[in-house]
């Protein structure tokens, strides 16, 4: 198989830039990242930091004004920088696909949701009708949707939030593809319905050896599914690394806060450790590290000029003074 | 003594018949619930969407009568009480909401929020707000400079507390808050949670605290209620029910509750299906069609509320499961 010699998908300096009144905004800046076929990686941060926008500009689905440059920008053999729209149309809902955070208001409310399912189908395979039928049966059988046949006519809002979500991710995989992103895929659910969620995409990932990206918020979401993660704040990736290690030792002072901060860690009703300030807009992104105004490691060096990503055994960092670091 | 807030049986039905295609039919949002809440404690309410934690937060807040079943506070009735007396009784609790970009004017500056509650209800003069708006302010961490500026100017962790200031203006007993937290990122719910926590002791407030994150609830709460479809299924002490759950519904909700180090999870339930629908609920056990341990009696039968091991819980077969 070529495809296990060269990564799946690889990014490097990834930038996604919007022309405002106020300015030019850098919504992500300077992403790496290497996805190996049949890997999970989860994307974490806090709203604003970036994470949908990245994946956002791997699908190609920034628009005007929004502006996306790279060095690298490969996806298994394709120059996704500089695809004709006929080529992307052919590659996007196939090969690589996407399920949002929101289902009930992502799915059209005007078909069926097995006509919705049968449409990647007949976009991107030529197949008669009889035969999408029983394929959308089949999809709708495997996401665990009971009796898949009577599912095939509801509209969304006949079915659960839950239900829907399984609708999404039946359209994603449709096609077979190498690459799933889904972009907070469980926010909107009860945690019953959203275990049952991740255990279906861990499940069907490891059936179909596809690559998934999982953004999310939740550390918990990421700390139970994904191999490796990525921490991105401010539009930067601040810290990736294999999962349990990060979880163990975070090596970015962001990290260990945002971790620190969280109550399942905490000793029972004391303070929670808190990370003073807020995330920086779209005005105040600060100079140097975008992290040194929250950070309580700061230096000069920090508010003068910006780290670069430092790679050691067990990951990258983007931090001057990396927690594991010898004083 | 009686205790500060009392619920009885609590039940809100709602007629289901206003649409056009709708089945006609009964919501039995909250089906008889029943609790204590003490100063200077937090009572959890948990569950997920539809389970009825938010109905029952609208009637502990007087904004809606129960159905049936009786509300206490201070071993005091609410209902049938004279129009002055219940305008006293509806000052004692106060409420936050969850989603402070939509529960904050945003035409009015944070002084004028602050103030409004006192203003209605005929506090003081002019002057005499201010300063207990500016004095709020501080106690909930926003800076004085910012009395005039409007919610638009604020983060979403900045309005929560706006929004947790106002509803101490009026120095309320009890404070309802439904789901606070949940709107904020994770660094900003720390702060919010750590306010809570400061204010709680500072004004022995009580707090019915409604959420469904289960590592929120451990961290704050003292007494937690788990609802399902409408009806208490286990209320106890945090440390009960979260060190031994007894009804196969927390044990799920334990189960489904992602951690950071799953090696911790005691529980290991599978986790399926989907509540039912509150219009006309089965009418054994409502958790019967999820329920890895159900039997003929569960489907048949309805479990009573009944101490085991000081925890209320609502299953046949709690013994039996062990």
């Amino acid at each position: 198989m070529p495809l296990a010699m060269t990564a799946l998908l690889e990014i490097r300096n990834l930038a996604v830039e919007f022309t405002t009144a106020r300015g030019v905004f850098r919504a992500v800046d300077g992403l790496d990242l290497t996805l190996d076929a049949g890997s999970i990686v989860g994307i974490v941060g806090e709203s604003g930091s970036g994470k949908s926008v990245a994946m956002l500009a791997v699908m190609g689905l920034i628009a005007w004004p929004g502006r996306v440059t790279a060095d690298r920008l490969h996806f298994a053999g394709h120059d996704l920088l500089h695809l004709t729209s006929r080529q992307r149309r052919r590659l996007v809902g196939k090969d690589m696909a996407m399920v949002f955070q929101e289902p009930t208001s992502s799915l059209n409310p005007c078909y069926p949701v097995g006509w919705q399912i049968a449409e990647s189908l007949r976009a991107h395979h030529q197949v008669d009708r009889r035969a999408v039928r029983e394929l959308v049966i089949d999809l709708l059988r495997q996401v665990g949707i009971p009796a898949p046949e009577t599912r095939l006519g509801a509209f969304p809002h006949q079915l659960s939030g839950g239900m829907n979500q399984r609708v999404m991710i039946a359209m994603a995989i449709a096609c077979n593809p190498l690459l799933l992103i889904a972009d907070e895929p469980t926010t909107a659910l009860d945690v019953t319905i959203q275990k049952q969620i991740l255990e279906l995409l861990v499940s069907l990932q490891r059936e179909r050896g596809m690559a998934l990206v999982l953004i999310t918020h939740d550390m918990g979401v990421v700390a139970e599914t994904a191999h490796r993660v990525l921490v991105m704040y401010a539009g930067q990736m601040v810290e990736e690394a294999q999962t349990a290690r990060l979880f163990a030792a975070p090596r970015h002072p962001y990290t260990a806060a945002l971790l620190a901060a969280l109550p399942e860690l905490a000793v029972d009703r004391q303070r929670l450790p808190t990370i003073p300030g807020v995330v920086p807009g779209i005005d105040d992104r600060p100079a140097g590290c975008v992290f040194h105004p929250r950070c309580k490691l700061a230096t000069e060096r920090c508010t003068a000029e910006p780290p670069a990503i430092t790679r050691g055994a067990t990951g990258r960092v983007r931090c001057y003074y990396p927690l594991d670091a010898p004083a | 003594m009686p205790a500060l807030m009392e619920a009885r049986e609590l039940r809100r039905y709602y007629r289901a018949d206003t649409g056009l295609f709708a089945r006609k039919g009964t919501v039995r949002a909250v089906d008889g619930v029943s609790f204590t809440l003490q100063a200077g404690e937090t009572l959890a309410i948990v569950g997920e969407s539809g389970c009825g934690k938010s109905t029952l937060a609208r009637m502990a807040t007087l904004l809606e009568p129960p159905t049936a079943g009786d509300l206490l506070i201070d071993g005091e009735p609410t209902e049938d009480v004279s129009a002055a007396e219940h305008h006293k009784l509806l000052l004692s609790v106060q409420m936050v909401f969850q989603n402070p970009y939509g529960s904050l004017n945003p035409r009015k500056t944070v002084g004028a929020i602050l103030e409004e509650p006192l203003a209605i209800n005929h506090r003081g003069d002019r002057h005499a707000r201010r300063d207990a708006a500016r004095a709020m302010m501080a106690k909930v961490g926003l800076r004085q400079d910012q009395y005039g500026r409007y919610p638009h100017m604020f983060s979403g962790g900045q309005r929560q507390r706006i929004a947790i200031a106002r509803a101490l203006m009026l120095r309320p007993r009890i404070v309802v808050a439904d789901e606070p937290v949940s709107a904020l990122d994770v660094s900003i719910q720390a702060q919010v949670l750590n306010l809570m926590m400061d204010l709680q002791d500072e004004f022995h407030l009580a707090y019915l605290f409604i959420s469904h994150d289960l590592s929120v609830v451990r961290h704050i709460a003292h007494d937690v209620l788990v609802m399902y479809c409408g009806r208490t299924v286990e209320h106890g002490t945090k440390q009960s029910v979260f060190t031994t759950p007894l009804h196969p519904y927390t044990r799920m909700l334990l189960a489904a509750t992602p951690l950071l180090d799953a090696a911790q999870r005691k529980t290991a339930v599978v986790v399926k299906g989907e509540p039912p629908s509150p219009i006309d609920p089965p009418a054994g056990c409502v958790f019967a069609s999820r329920c890895p341990y159900a039997t003929e009696q569960c489907v048949a039968e309805r479990p009573m509320l009944r101490q085991v091991a000081g925890t209320r819980v609502a299953c046949h077969h709690v013994e039996a499961i062990g």
